[in-house]
């Protein structure tokens, strides 16, 4: 019931959010000079004034700006995302056909990124000031530091043209048709060089996190009681110290699942995949405003849930949060 | 001229290559003797997804890369740039040029097995080229009716003389042809046909996974006889150019077409005996770089101040040191690849002479001020290219040497549109100018007054010339086809003159192609045709 109860509250707190956003990003799209109709002229190459009036009717523009945001919130309380100017179907079912794609390579970052950025950490971290630690540091840094699509592109150019390990691009073979495990394998390898270059720059986050947190509980009180105790290293590390040291990195992850649904726009243009960065970009480019929305609107959603499931994890790590909620 | 130099290059080191080896005494040879073979699978990368994929209601590469090997059109051009049947078989004028009169060819169906006939001809002319297509709807303005007596014969009647070798010429990019049972009921725009394309041609349509592919494959009931050699094609969408460059170096792109990939890669595999780069095949999409004025602006609505701008700036220099082979010093409106029409170099042109330019400011009352600045200036460039990004940066630095500071303003497509062709919110803008085979079709509009305001890619400069206006009517309706060139000569040495727009640069668009693949590139507009003749060699 508590869980329930925490549910309901965090929901009804972040509607008002997501009607903000929403209505921000209506009105940003309309400073932006142009519309849906002018996009299409762009990409066409011509087209006449009477055709692009009788256009603009067709999308609703000749509508005024408080009657079109008004239509938009309407449908959005009929839980309809209305339609799709440049793919010319529901936005639901546009987003939902890019939805898949996005979801993996998030997730298997995510986890990449927290899984080495722990074990790396917690490396660091017992040899604090040594060489393992310069080196990871140094490393972590450079990761840090190197722009996303600079790493896609060299890892396209020696991964896939030089030692044609792996695919340099797509979301799967289209030559062959796979199913099942095949087709789940085909997926997978097309997702390691975009997981790794995503994930490398969440890494060098992670692991600065982790170290900092390890050295931080470290030094508390209650791990000198279980040296002192007489646990061996290893057993202080896991059962006592990793276990506080993970709250921040669970923060983080809160915080990043919306970093990472925007940072993926770079690495899904770089290995063609059609994921839900690119779909937004485009739809700023051509003036979709419907899709652009739902985009938003899903972002959101996720982001929600995932911050959700973040609090849960919190109370599971340290019970003295649930009692406080 | 270079046009195919790059391509020479590569053979001369082929020759190289070859005599090092002392055995092969010609490549072209062993070439000629290579048997068609059939099979295989053409990977296209596809750089800008559409909204739709019918070439009846959008005239664009981007939707004749892929719908040109589904769907045909009723001639298209040979490789001398000479209009040849496809569709159509055969065609006539009458004296007065109010009547055209198209014999399809006989037996050819459908992809869905019904037969093509002159009432698909009909119906995709009236409701489609003339009231939805880009340029389509200008060029039939004045299309009255397809008459329709048999099922092999087209009479198009028009309200005042077409004359025929415009009409072949437009038709090869706007006289692509839709199965009018699929279209007569409904929303034109909204069929889902447009997106899963059916039409006569020698693949047909099999899957769209918006954001990933289009696969086509082998039509096994084309008309030509042994065609098309190919198995499937697949365009790939890859939105990145760098990306797409890997992938054509991974062999998992085998075509990168109209300028798909960026300067510098370009440049590279130029180099690299896997492919073929070359601007060959592209001869009908030559395009120029342009430099609009708004004569709503005082000092740019004096003659002296557009000359003086052009003198300012050094054109051979920057065609040389930015673009390279891939693109030539352009002498006005007309590109020289255009053999019908092109008046040749002697009409007003404004050779890089700085003195000149500063002298013609002083002239027109504009001496430099404070700090040496004569007046500032927005350039507006468009995002199409980055050949326009260099462009405008260098006419900015140009300028700024002759006391005009220039603030450049960048736009997305959308934003550029509308900010130059609808609100009139620049001072110079540059962007491309699309010559489409004959200046009526897309070039004549940059200069004739009385164009709807929002209408792109149109004089939306507030200049107006009566004497240009009535030289471009004449020739639009000009039935012999001596006259009309001469009519064209006329109007490329006015709008020289009168400089109301500048188009100082000469392109063509650049193929990226494996050297495996034969029969590629023969034809002016070869990325948009159906590529029937097209094969991989082993």
């Amino acid at each position: 019931m508590r869980i329930l109860s925490l549910a309901g509250r965090r929901l009804a707190a972040s509607i008002p959010t997501l009607v903000l956003i929403l209505i921000g990003v209506f009105l940003l799209l309309q400073f932006a000079p142009g519309d849906t109709v002018d996009a299409m002229m762009a990409q066409m190459g011509g087209g006449d004034a009477a055709t692009a009036k009788e256009l603009r009717k067709f999308y609703g523009l000749d509508l005024s700006i408080p009657a079109q945001l008004g239509n938009y919130l309407w449908r959005l309380v009929r839980l309809d995302l209305g339609f799709s100017s440049i793919y010319g179907k529901p936005v639901a079912s546009v987003i939902l056909e890019r939805l898949p794609p996005t979801i993996l390579l998030m997730t298997a970052s995510l986890s990449f990124a927290f899984f080495f950025g722990l074990v790396f950490g917690v490396i660091a971290a017992r040899g604090v000031n040594r060489w393992p630690d310069t080196l990871i540091s140094t490393l972590g840094l450079i990761f840090y530091a190197t722009p996303s699509f600079w790493f896609g592109l060299m890892a396209i150019v020696v991964f896939s043209v030089y030692l044609q390990w792996l695919p340099p691009g797509g979301f799967e073979d289209i030559g062959t048709v796979r199913t099942g495990i095949w087709r789940a394998l085909d997926i997978a390898s097309h997702l390691v060089l975009p997981t790794l270059t995503l994930g490398l720059i969440f890494l060098a986050i992670y692991l600065r996190i982790m170290r900092a947190s390890m050295l931080e509980v470290l030094n508390l009180d209650y791990v000198r009681t279980a040296r002192a105790k007489g646990l061996d290293e290893t057993r202080v590390v896991t059962r006592h110290v990793l276990r506080n040291a993970l709250l921040p990195m669970v923060t983080l992850i809160g915080l990043q699942a919306g970093t990472m649904l925007g940072g993926s726009v770079v690495v899904e243009s770089v290995f063609s995949l059609p994921g839900l960065g690119r779909l937004a970009y485009e739809s700023v480019v051509q003036r979709d405003l419907n899709t652009l929305l739902g985009i938003v609107f899903v972002s959101a959603l996720l982001v929600i849930t995932v911050n959700f499931v973040v609090d849960l994890i919190y109370a599971r790590l340290d019970p003295r949060i649930t009692a406080e909620g | 001229m270079d046009l195919t130099r790059l391509e020479i290059n590569r053979r001369t080191a082929l020759l190289t290559s070859a005599a090092i080896a002392a055995n092969v005494i010609n490549p072209m040879r062993a070439f000629a003797q290579e048997t068609p073979r059939k099979g295989g699978v053409f990977n296209v990368h596809y750089g800008a997804e559409q909204r739709q994929l019918n070439p009846s209601i959008q005239a664009s590469t981007g939707v004749y890369i892929i719908s040109g090997k589904i769907q045909e059109n009723l001639v298209d051009l040979d490789a001398t740039g000479q209009p040849v049947g496809v569709l159509a078989e055969s065609w006539e004028a009458s004296p007065d040029g109010k009547t055209v009169t198209f014999k399809l060819r006989k037996g050819i169906t459908w992809h869905d097995r019904k037969p093509f006939t002159s009432a698909d001809v009909e119906f995709t002319a009236m409701n489609m080229w003339k009231k939805i297509l880009n340029y389509g709807s200008t060029l039939q303005l004045f299309l009255t009716a397809v008459e329709t007596p048999d099922a092999q014969t087209a009479i198009f009647k028009y309200e005042r003389p077409m004359p025929l070798n415009l009409l072949l010429r437009a038709l090869p990019d706007l006289g692509y042809v839709s199965a009018k049972h699929l279209y007569e009921s409904g929303d034109i725009r909204q069929n889902p046909t447009n997106l899963a394309p059916v039409g006569t041609g020698p693949f047909k349509f099999v899957k769209y996974e918006r954001g990933q592919y289009v696969i086509a494959d082998r039509n096994e009931n084309y008309w030509r006889p042994n065609a098309p050699y190919l198995d499937r094609i697949v365009w790939r969408v890859i939105t990145d150019r760098s990306a797409a460059a890997a992938q054509m170096e991974a062999g998992e792109l085998h075509y990168s077409p109209f300028s798909g990939l960026t300067l510098s890669d370009l440049a590279r595999l130029s180099k690299d005996k896997r492919f073929i780069v070359s601007t060959k095949g592209n001869e009908g999409n030559a395009r120029t770089n342009t430099l609009e004025f708004n004569f709503r602006r005082k000092e740019l609505s004096d003659i002296r101040v557009r000359r003086a701008i052009a003198h300012a700036i050094n054109v051979p220099f920057f065609i040389e040191n930015f673009l390279g082979d891939f693109a030539k010093l352009g002498t006005g409106p007309i590109p020289s690849t255009s053999t019908d029409f092109y008046p040749g170099p002697n009409t007003p042109q404004y050779p890089y002479d700085k003195a000149k330019a500063a002298a013609l400011l002083n002239e027109a009352g504009f001496k430099p001020g404070t700090g040496g600045t004569r007046f500032t200036l927005r350039l507006l460039p468009a995002p199409w290219g980055e050949d326009i990004s260099l462009w405008s940066t260098f006419i900015q630095q140009s300028l700024g040497e002759i006391g005009i500071p220039v603030e450049i303003v960048r736009n997305d497509g959308g934003g550029f549109l509308k900010q130059v062709y609808d609100e009139h919110a620049f001072d110079l803008a540059t962007g491309w100018h699309q010559y489409r085979n004959d200046p009526a079709v897309s070039t004549t509009v940059w200069y004739r007054s009385g164009q709807p305001k929002g209408a792109p890619w149109t004089n939306q400069w507030g200049w107006e010339d009566k004497n240009v206006d009535k030289t471009i009517d004449d020739a639009a309706t000009e039935v012999d086809p001596a006259k009309r060139k001469a009519l064209y000569a006329q109007f490329v040495k006015e709008v020289n003159t009168e400089l109301p727009v500048w188009m100082p640069i000469e392109q063509i668009f650049v193929t990226t192609i494996t050297a495996k693949a034969r029969n590629h590139s023969n034809t002016p507009r070869w990325g948009s045709t159906s590529w029937h003749d097209l094969w991989l060699s082993a």
